[in-house]
């Protein structure tokens, strides 16, 4: 669906370039929601941007359809554009406009007939939840009833791409969940691509198929949610998920303070499910405590970390570990 | 006292509002292209932007008296003599055209720069940005800030009257001023703040009611 080849993009200043995108390879399928993850000032805002050329990239192409779309001129870009929805963190709506012309303003470029943009409109603040907010205005509106209206916008032209800037960075987690949720839907309904930024782990975790983590303008990893998950490839995605753990789990252990040995199991898939520990406990003759732990509920799969303190002699304690790893369980003395 | 008020608030209000109108038609245009052609505008034009804030600041330098006189020649070329209420009109609305140029420049700035990268994101043509978005979203602000413009105008006009404009500042100067007539000058000062109070009043009220940010 969309093909990015050695794409670059430098900011120039009077004495100084930056260099915001570094070669960046990229390939989006039909269908998928991709996440693309890294911290501010990594150049994900600037790689979104070029996908609909509010950018304009330095070096490379961006194919979209097979087509490069750095080489439109500005007719075939508007109509371009057009095919493309996009979202941003904070909505971007027309305060002016009710929320019936915000989402007809599309329309109306079109030149719609009136009665066309009304059966539009209505079926779109159906899909969106917000049948009696129709002649309301933005600022009557709550975040997360903005973020629908920006979504009903984007969605008018039944584009076949949706970009979403930092789209639920504004809201609140709960609003959060409902947006996903919403954007989720729309990709099953109308089979419709989405490419999201965020700097967000838990956007990544709850809605994306897969996701690539950039730093400094470059592409660093590109990888499965679940993979990812499971097995981080670079430090950086490793971090990401550990943030997301460190929600749940606050306190940072101190191996040295425990007496016993103290392992951090990983957890995937199927093992998640299964009573690995309890079994250990059994079979060897020893003690576990457990210091913390979390399983994160992925798409399709469920991962999660356990850190315990297991006291006992040595031996029992080796016998242990290598029964866990023998059952598939990542195990780490930390 | 009504025969000299009346005239000369009507001659006023026929220079304020004719030279509004001019201004308006001559300083609207510019203001928007100041904002399109800036850095990162929508349609950005470097040197043009450069050019025309230099008219403007020039424009606006120019002590208004002076002008007048400097524009004798163009008013005698459009409306055919150079003193009169007519006359005035001409050298109003050119004094207050740059000035209307930034306040219309200040109020398209109001707007946030996402709405308009989303306007540009749905494929909006720079004509459609202006006039769907610019002017439609900045309207409470550009409102206000054609009411500033119409008060300024008041006294513009006022100065007017040196030139033989009329108007209620003539009157004041005329036969206050120089013919020690105190209660005339202080009915036409009070006929004015009376005009310019009501003008603000009904622009914030415009601007209020139209306003649902």
């Amino acid at each position: 669906m969309i093909r990015i080849e050695n794409l670059s993009k430098s900011f120039f200043d009077e004495n100084n370039t930056v260099k915001a995108l570094k070669n960046i390879n990229l390939q989006i399928n039909k269908g998928e929601i991709f996440g693309i993850i890294g911290l501010s000032g990594a150049g994900k805002s600037t790689l979104i941007r070029c996908l609909n050329r509010l950018e304009e990239p330095t070096e490379g192409s961006i194919y979209i359809q097979g087509e490069d779309i750095t080489k439109f001129d500005k007719n075939r870009l508007r109509d371009l554009r057009k095919d493309i929805g996009m979202i941003f963190q904070h909505f971007n709506l027309f305060s002016q406009k009710t929320v019936y012309k915000n989402i007809a303003f599309p329309l109306e470029l079109e030149g719609l007939p009136r009665d066309q943009i009304e059966k539009r409109v209505d079926t779109l603040l159906e899909y969106v939840e917000l049948k009696d907010k129709k002649y309301s205005y933005p600022s009557q509106l709550s975040g997360g009833q903005k973020q629908r209206v920006a979504i009903a916008r984007a969605l008018a032209n039944n584009p076949k791409i949706l970009l979403s800037d930092e789209g639920t960075s504004a809201l609140d987690p709960k609003t959060t969940k409902s947006i996903l949720e919403l954007l989720r839907s729309t990709r099953d309904r109308f089979g419709i691509t989405i490419v999201l930024i965020t700097h967000q782990m838990e956007v990544i975790k709850d809605i994306c198929d897969r996701v690539a983590i950039m730093e400094d303008g470059e592409i660093i990893e590109v990888n499965t949610v679940e993979e990812l998950f499971k097995h981080p490839k670079t430090k950086t995605a490793y971090e990401f998920i550990s943030r997301i753990k460190s929600d749940i789990t606050e306190e940072i252990i101190e191996p040295n303070s425990f007496k016993g040995t103290v392992i951090r199991l990983g957890y995937s898939g199927e093992n998640a499910k299964m009573p690995v520990v309890s079994r250990m406990i059994k079979e060897f003759d020893i003690e576990a405590n457990i210091l913390s732990g979390d399983i994160n509920r992925l798409l399709k799969t469920s991962v999660g970390h356990l850190i315990l303190e297991l006291q006992g002699k040595d031996e029992e304690i080796q016998k242990a570990i290598k029964f866990l790893i023998d059952n598939n369980v990542k195990v780490e003395v930390m | 006292m009504a025969e000299l008020i009346i005239p000369a608030l009507l001659e006023t209000i026929y220079m304020v509002f004719f030279s509004t109108v001019f201004s308006l038609v001559l300083g609207f245009p510019l203001g928007v292209l100041l904002v399109i052609t800036e850095k990162n505008g929508i349609w950005e034009k470097k040197q043009l932007n450069r050019i025309l804030n230099g008219i403007i600041n020039v424009l606006r330098s120019f002590p208004f008296i002076i002008l007048m006189i400097l524009l004798f020649p163009l008013s005698r070329l459009i409306v055919g003599k150079t003193i009169g209420t007519t006359a005035a009109i001409v050298p109003l609305a050119i004094a207050a055209a740059p000035f209307v140029a930034r306040v219309i420049e200040s109020s398209l700035k109001e707007i946030d720069k996402g709405v308009i990268e989303s306007s540009l994101a749905m494929g909006c043509t720079v004509s459609q940005i202006i006039f769907k978005v610019l002017i439609p979203e900045s309207l409470p602000s550009l409102i206000l800030g054609i009411t500033t413009t119409i008060i300024n105008l008041i006294g513009y006009s006022a100065m007017a009257g040196a030139i033989g404009g009329g108007g209620l500042g003539d009157v004041a100067i005329r036969y206050g001023l120089y013919r020690f007539q105190t209660d005339v000058m202080v009915i036409a000062v009070a006929v004015i703040i009376v005009l310019v109070q009501g003008i603000q009043f009904i622009g914030n009220i415009l601007s209020n009611n139209i306003n649902r940010k």
